[in-house]
């Protein structure tokens, strides 16, 4: 069987790791499981992650892709690392206050910002 | 479903599924309402807010209603016009008691990953109701007046 093609583009800057999401769209159930999973895998693998979501090309968000964000976020934290969020359209960042969930997760308006705040 | 106490403008576009979850394209049911209200030139954020409220229903009604079994069946209607969309969501659940659902934010649930469809849904839309026994939703966004 193929493997699937992943859903990220990750990048590391140093000892940061960047990651970019290849669809508009974080809806559907078994792409969300799949983006969990990736990068919870490179959560994994690294002794304390230090972690930058860029939400640039992201245009929708359903409450399953905030439960994943919840689930990365407890597994860095378990790991003495840290996650911030960036580049988040302002329709998707009212969900994250309507949620509540902006008090639980760091977001900056400026990528450069939420780089400077993890090293 | 009909679209009582709305006046039409032009003609009222109607859909309506029922399959079982495995066989729904949910994307592109989202694409071809979303194009539905774009066309009746809906505000972006109408667009935005209906298009998460049908993806929050749908997933309910296959997660908790139908237990995940992607075999269970879900239905969608929905009437749009020039001043409102309705929508009904159901599944081959038993129903829940709204009662029962935790607030997800309660302080004690924030880091709790599940929970916040239903929360989401009566926030974006004009009107979100459950038929008892709950294995149906109805949900309503209206446009405002210019």
């Amino acid at each position: 069987m193929a493997a699937q093609a992943s859903r990220l583009k990750v990048s590391q800057i140093g000892a940061v790791t960047q990651i970019e999401f290849v669809d508009r769209n974080i809806l559907d159930e078994s792409n969300i499981q799949q983006i969990s999973e990736e990068i919870c895998a490179l959560v994994d693998e690294t002794p304390t992650p230090l972690v930058l979501i860029r939400f640039g090309n992201v245009e929708h968000l359903s409450s399953a892709a905030l439960g994943a964000l919840i689930t990365i976020n407890n597994r860095i934290k378990g790991k003495d690392g840290k996650l911030r969020l960036t580049e988040i359209d302002a329709q998707i960042r009212e969900v994250f206050t309507i949620t509540k969930l902006d008090k639980i997760f760091l977001i900056f308006d400026d990528a450069d910002e939420a780089m400077a705040s993890l090293v | 479903m009909n679209s009582q106490g709305s006046d039409l403008d032009g003609e009222a576009f109607a859909k309506e599924v029922d399959l079982p979850y495995c066989d729904l394209n949910v994307e592109a049911l989202q694409v071809e309402i979303a194009s539905e209200l774009s066309s009746r030139e809906y505000p972006r954020e109408g667009v935005f807010a209906v298009r998460l409220a049908i993806e929050e229903a749908l997933v309910n009604a296959y997660r908790h209603g139908n237990k995940k079994d992607s075999a269970k069946r879900v239905t969608f209607e929905c009437v749009i016009d020039g001043h409102a969309a309705l929508f009904e969501v159901g599944d081959e659940g038993r129903g829940f008691d709204l009662r029962s659902v935790p607030d997800p934010t309660d302080e004690a649930n924030l880091e709790v990953p599940s929970g916040r469809g239903l929360l989401l849904m009566r926030e974006y839309m004009t009107m979100v109701e459950f038929v008892p026994p709950g294995n149906r939703v109805r949900m309503s966004y209206r446009r405002l007046p210019e």
